[in-house]
């Protein structure tokens, strides 16, 4: 069965790293459902962060040929590792011409903030879990959606 | 120094003898720091594809890294092949190449190709150098990283501004730091100790070793394994010469051209050793279908091979030296069982055969035969890939490791006769046969002026068919014998759809293959017959310099046993002789 995994990679700063992971993703038939690369405290090691659905049978394979890459320090599947937090950034063009009153009484209870009210539509970004964002995208996906931008899940290991 | 000095400098540190190489425009610094230079050999090949399989032959003769250096653009595309034949059979070598000048990357330049972007998916690591301070680095981390863990090849891009540039207070490094790349080498203790255990506990156990015997220099420890508890083995095309074919325990190659004994015992064992094998379709067949009743412990020095290609119980990663070692030490030994004497017995009642009547057309089989009883002991066979491939690897007797060198995993026709001379640089003294195919062996036939000018004493067999006879044996076997273009006499006038040799044939097979060696001052023999063949393979054998042999064969002769593509590897093709009796 296939389900959403998110891999975390600590990776050397090297021209073409992220080359040498999607080429390697894709060379072996795997779609990826979002990739984020960004600096961390060492200036040398960049942090990755995957998500692809597949079954557990893959993600093992594709961790595994990920960790042979030389400029791959360590691959850790998230997924299911509740030391792990995890969450993810969006910003979203909302139209208002529906019912503006409650889709901001929904932004409120999901403390999203509010960037920008148009007249018609409004621009809003929200921080959370996964589950969160799900929840909050279910919820004003009735009210249309007119631009969705997603940072793709990003993580931190907490103990 | 300058860049093109540090890279000479680097190859010295690292104990390099011989290198492959062919000039261009961006590499002429290289070349030019090698005007003068007495320690290093330098062969210049006539194309760097067979440059970089020369790397390879050496590599895989010796276990050292091989070395070639090419020009950028299409010197670098040309490498390609060898490049990912290296990758597939994970064989150690180093692959320098020019790129142009560093401001022109990106901007499609004369011979500009993006060489490492190229190498990504068939290289074990690669290295674009923009800068010469990172040039002594990827250096030491290339060669480290090519010998180390499970060898491979490994690909370095130098801008020309690079090579011409100046590093002061140059010292080559004396240890690489790579945070990334730590291959474990000691297998786990209590995987070990688990793989032990069930071991005793089998009783129908079966190993199924490959190259990873070989790069590892286990060959001694594995033996000692089987010989101490009485498991027969296997041994792939990488492996072949692990032991000696005659060994008591040993059944054979498995897989489509494997043999009948080799075949049943992994459908049938209860418990299969993989040592540094990779459960390659070639060697498994219906993967859905293969060792229905084994339990499958698997030990590789590549995490990423284990359970890749099939469902394993016992995983241990680790050096198949140590590993072996450990294991030896462990197991309790134990006599022969039921098992080991009934696919023994197998193997006894199952002999490869053919027919070779006195005057009729040489058989492909019969030549090999002939090779491994007049061949030196310590001869390295060198093959391309296709039919006579399979033949010299089921009917050449296989006495040691390293010395059957044969691209499995790319299969790239044209690798036989640049490896067989990479071979003999590396062992000058010692006697190295290309077997090689009719078609292969024009895809590097240029070679032959290497090998002559530089008096490289290869003996090249061409078994000569007149087809492509692998690819004729499938249309054969599965294509209603449609003989598309695989006829190498095949001329316009011939009716298109030929199904075979018949009387209206063209009688002139081209090239001459003698006159094409005489022409590039090589010995040419050839022969037709039983016995001319023992008379000029002696003769080719006694000449110092190279010589090619000419053999010419029944042209439509089939490798077997052949396991049909996608079948179980026990729905065994043995011939029309075994299947008629």
């Amino acid at each position: 069965m296939k389900t959403k995994h998110t891999i975390r990679l600590k990776v050397l700063n090297t021209v073409g790293v992220m080359a040498r992971i999607t080429g390697l993703i894709s060379q072996r038939g795997y779609n990826i459902d979002s990739i984020m690369s960004t600096p961390t405290e060492i200036p040398e090691i960049y942090s990755v962060h995957l998500v692809l659905t597949e079954t557990e049978d893959k993600i093992e394979q594709i961790s595994k040929q990920l960790n042979k890459l030389v400029d791959v320090v360590k691959v850790t599947d998230i997924s299911h590792n509740k030391n792990y937090i995890v969450r993810e950034f969006i910003m979203v063009k909302i139209s208002t011409s529906k019912n503006r009153t409650d889709l901001l009484q929904l932004i409120d209870l999901f403390r999203a903030k509010v960037l920008d009210l148009a007249t018609n539509y409004v621009v809003i970004s929200l921080t959370g879990s996964p589950r969160k964002i799900k929840r909050f995208i279910e919820a004003v996906q009735p009210f249309g959606i007119q631009e969705l931008d997603r940072s793709g899940e990003f993580a931190v290991l907490d103990v | 120094m300058n860049g093109s000095q540090i890279v000479i400098d680097a190859l010295k540190q690292e104990g390099v003898e011989t290198l492959f190489g062919y000039p261009g425009g961006v590499v002429i610094p290289i070349f030019d720091a090698l005007f003068k230079e007495k320690e290093l050999n330098v062969i210049l090949n006539r194309h760097e594809q067979a440059a970089v399989h020369g790397a390879d032959g050496y590599a895989r003769s010796t276990g050292k890294v091989g070395v070639a250096l090419v020009t950028s653009g299409p010197g670098a595309t040309n490498a390609i092949t060898g490049i990912a034949t290296a990758k597939l059979d994970s064989v150690p070598i180093v692959v320098i190449s020019g790129q142009v000048k560093n401001g022109f990357i990106g901007t499609d330049g004369f011979q500009e190709v993006d060489m490492s972007g190229m190498t990504r998916t068939i290289s074990k690591h690669n290295y674009l150098v923009n800068d010469i301070a990172d040039l002594p680095k990827a250096m030491k981390e290339a060669f480290h990283i090519a010998r180390t863990g499970r060898p491979g090849p490994v690909s370095i891009d130098i801008p020309v501004d690079v090579l011409i540039s100046v590093l002061e207070d140059y010292k080559y490094p004396e240890e690489v730091k790579l945070p990334g790349y730590k291959p474990t080498i000691k297998g786990n203790p209590k995987q070990i100790k688990k793989l032990a255990d069930t071991i005793q506990a089998a009783e129908k156990p079966l190993f199924y070793t490959g190259g990873g015997i070989v790069a590892a220099g286990a060959e001694k420890e594995l033996l000692t394994v089987v010989e101490k508890t009485n498991i027969p083995f296997v041994t792939t095309l990488m492996g072949l010469g692990t032991s000696d074919v005659d060994h008591p325990l040993f059944l054979g190659m498995p897989g489509m051209h494997g043999r009948y004994a080799a075949n049943h015992a992994m459908m049938q064992c209860d418990l299969l050793i993989a040592v540094g094998a990779r459960f390659d379709d070639r060697v498994t067949g219906d993967l859905s279908r293969f060792a229905p009743k084994a339990t499958i412990a698997h030990i590789d020095i590549d995490p990423a091979e284990i359970g890749k290609n099939i469902q394993t119980e016992i995983p241990v990663v680790g050096d198949a030296k140590h590993v072996l070692k450990e294991l030896g030490k462990t197991l309790k030994a134990r006599p022969a069982n039921g098992w080991c004497k009934a696919v023994t017995a197998w193997r006894d009642e199952t002999p490869l055969s053919y027919s070779q009547k006195p005057n009729k057309d040489l058989a492909p089989q019969h030549v090999i035969e002939r090779i491994s009883e007049l061949s030196k002991d310590d001869a390295i066979i060198v093959t391309d890939v296709g039919q006579h491939q399979m033949f010299a690897a089921l009917y050449y007797q296989h006495k040691s490791p390293r010395c059957f060198l044969s691209s499995g995993g790319l299969g790239t026709m044209g690798y036989g006769l640049p490896a067989a001379m990479g071979a003999s640089l590396a062992y000058p003294k010692r006697q190295v046969i290309g077997i090689i195919g009719d078609g292969g062996f024009q895809m590097n036939i240029q070679e032959l002026a290497t090998c002559a000018i530089n008096n490289i004493p290869v003996k090249a067999i061409i078994l000569n068919n007149q087809y492509l006879g692998m690819v004729r044996q499938w249309q054969d076997l599965f294509w209603n014998k449609r003989y598309s273009k695989v006829c190498l006499k095949q001329t316009p006038n011939c009716p298109p759809n030929c199904q075979g040799p018949n009387p209206d044939c063209p009688e002139v097979y081209r090239p001459d293959f003698v006159k094409v060696a005489e022409a590039n001052g090589v010995k040419g023999l050839r022969a037709s017959n039983v016995e001319e063949l023992d008379t000029v393979l002696k003769e080719g054998f006694a000449h110092p310099g190279p010589v090619v042999i000419e053999c010419i064969v029944r042209k439509e002769e089939n490798v077997y046993p052949m396991v049909p593509g996608g079948k179980p590897i026990d729905e065994i093709l043995l011939g029309p002789e075994k299947e008629e009796a």
